[in-house]
């Protein structure tokens, strides 16, 4: 059920105003992760823009499904399909932009960050996110953001992948106990 | 009917036989094992998936490389883990199975690995343990190995990902063996068209045709074009009675060669579940040859294992699995 109460802005206007905040960040050895599913669509479009207008360079990436490191895995068990994470490059003393698509409670965040930390020791972590809903229970905070839009627990802002490849934002009523 | 396996969602709760198991959790195990092949490969070899839960090592017989692994497995995902050979503790001095499981559940033990010399021993345990326990079948008298047949199947699949279009041959001890009737369940759910089983006729079970395997008691001709060689273990020690001849006749007629590894597809993979009897239903030169996949099972082996734990183990109080993760 969608509300009708909320116009949500153009998941692509979002995402290009967030290439702009994000590229004064990449230096020499910096590395972007995506978080699975929405943060992953975002690194991917991201890394487009980023190469494509910035560097000539390739920016090292990976992805991670923070599934087996979340707190509430004993409650909500494992999806139908996860996705292995993959980080082909070396963690350590890396200047890292972990990007997630909506940021919310921060527990997704405190998941990917303890993943990373088995893979070495990165030299920070920046959190990029394309919305910040607000409800965080953390005290964990996206340094850059393309919007914030406060919302109620009852709702449910999700980032969508179209057909044609293109994203766009959807909020749903929540239906359900899951957080 | 009311699968002691599956909880009232259709979730796993315990891991008893392939038998009985739907395809699609067949394939679950399989896609989250995928997961955890890449964890070994880590700075931290860890996750924190079993943090802080029990798992307990129940083997009633003898199996260090089983054992082994499974204690690897829970110890990838955080879990604490105690290993019992029971068979040389408390059931010498008389007690029962079920005492030794209440006792350890009394401990606050969260799961046990449960290996038996007889067929049942695992659904006997789990149908007497409290809800929130879970039970991992680590191999029961002839009966069945689950987790065994699942890293078969996850190894073939790595090699080759196509199960519809292809030609299994188990050779070997399929009478005394649990692994080949777990591979067969698992092989036919999965939905490969052509499993073959390949003995001698005094090492098949009777009717092993009504499993929906085509039998061969010639080597050559049941290798032929295959692209899957499942090799078992000759069982000498289950064996009593002279059901063979001896060991370099069994070797002569039914172990493989190369010579009889080339009537397969040339591209065929050879498995073995271990330990190798080298000479026996094996030759050094195949087993080391490089249609062998022995090894990349054994470390296969610790992701499947560790899949069906980190599932027993999670979303158990909860009705929806897929939720956002806002």
């Amino acid at each position: 059920m969608t509300s009708k109460n909320i116009s949500l802005p153009n998941a692509e206007d979002l995402l290009k105003m967030l290439a702009q905040k994000v590229q004064p960040l990449l230096q020499a050895n910096t590395a972007l992760v995506g978080i699975q599913s929405g943060g992953v669509w975002l690194m991917q479009k991201l890394l487009a823009l980023l190469e494509k207008d910035i560097t000539a360079n390739a920016i090292e990436h990976g992805t991670l499904d923070v599934s087996f490191y979340r707190d509430d895995y004993e409650k909500r068990g494992l999806k139908a399909e996860n996705r292995p994470s993959q980080i082909p490059f070396d963690v350590e003393n890396k200047h890292i932009i972990l990007i997630d698509d909506v940021f919310y409670t921060g527990r997704t965040t405190r998941a990917a960050m303890n993943e990373l930390f088995d893979y070495g020791r990165p030299a920070s972590i920046t959190l990029v996110a394309l919305v910040n809903r607000g409800g965080r229970e953390l005290p964990i905070a996206p340094q850059i953001t393309a919007a914030d839009i406060a919302l109620d627990a009852s709702q449910n802002l999700q980032l969508i992948q179209n057909q044609d490849g293109t994203l766009s934002l959807e909020l749903q009523s929540k239906s359900g106990t899951h957080a | 009917m009311n699968n002691p396996q599956l909880d009232a969602d259709g979730r796993l709760r315990h891991l008893l036989s392939i038998e009985g198991l739907p395809k699609r959790i067949l394939n679950q195990i399989l896609d989250t094992a995928e997961s955890f092949v890449g964890v070994a490969e880590r700075e931290v070899k860890k996750v924190p998936l079993l943090r802080g839960k029990t798992v307990c090592n129940l083997f009633f017989e003898n199996s260090t490389r089983t054992r082994t692994t499974f204690e690897i497995a829970a110890k990838r995902l955080s879990a604490d883990v105690i290993s019992l050979n029971v068979n040389t503790s408390s059931q010498s001095k008389g007690e029962t199975i079920l005492d030794t499981v209440d006792n350890l559940i009394a401990m606050h033990a969260d799961m046990f690995v449960v290996r038996h010399s007889q067929s049942g021993a695992a659904h006997f345990i789990a149908k007497h343990v409290p809800d929130h326990i879970h039970v991992i079948n680590a191999g029961d008298g002839r009966h069945s190995h689950p987790t065994q047949g699942l890293l078969d199947m996850f190894t073939i699949r790595k090699y080759k990902p196509d199960l519809h279009n292809l030609r299994v041959a188990i050779v070997g001890d399929v009478l005394h063996s649990r692994v080949a009737r777990s591979e067969i369940h698992a092989l036919t759910t999965l939905g490969v068209p052509e499993v073959r089983v390949i003995a001698p006729k005094t090492l098949l079970p009777a009717q092993v045709e009504k499993l929906g395997v085509h039998v061969f008691h010639d080597m050559k001709a049941g290798l032929k074009d295959v692209d899957v060689v499942m090799m078992l273990r000759l069982q000498n020690e289950r064996m009593n009675g002279a059901m063979l001849p001896s060991a370099q006749e069994y070797f002569k007629t039914y172990g493989l060669t190369q010579d009889k590894l080339n009537l397969a597809k040339p591209d065929a993979i050879v498995l073995h579940p271990g330990p190798m009897n080298r000479g026996v239903e094996i030759d050094s030169s195949v087993a080391d040859g490089s249609q062998s996949v022995i090894l990349p099972q054994v470390t296969y082996g610790i992701a499947v294992r560790m899949a069906v734990m980190a599932m027993l183990a999670g979303g158990q109080n909860s009705g929806s699995q897929a939720g956002s993760q806002a």
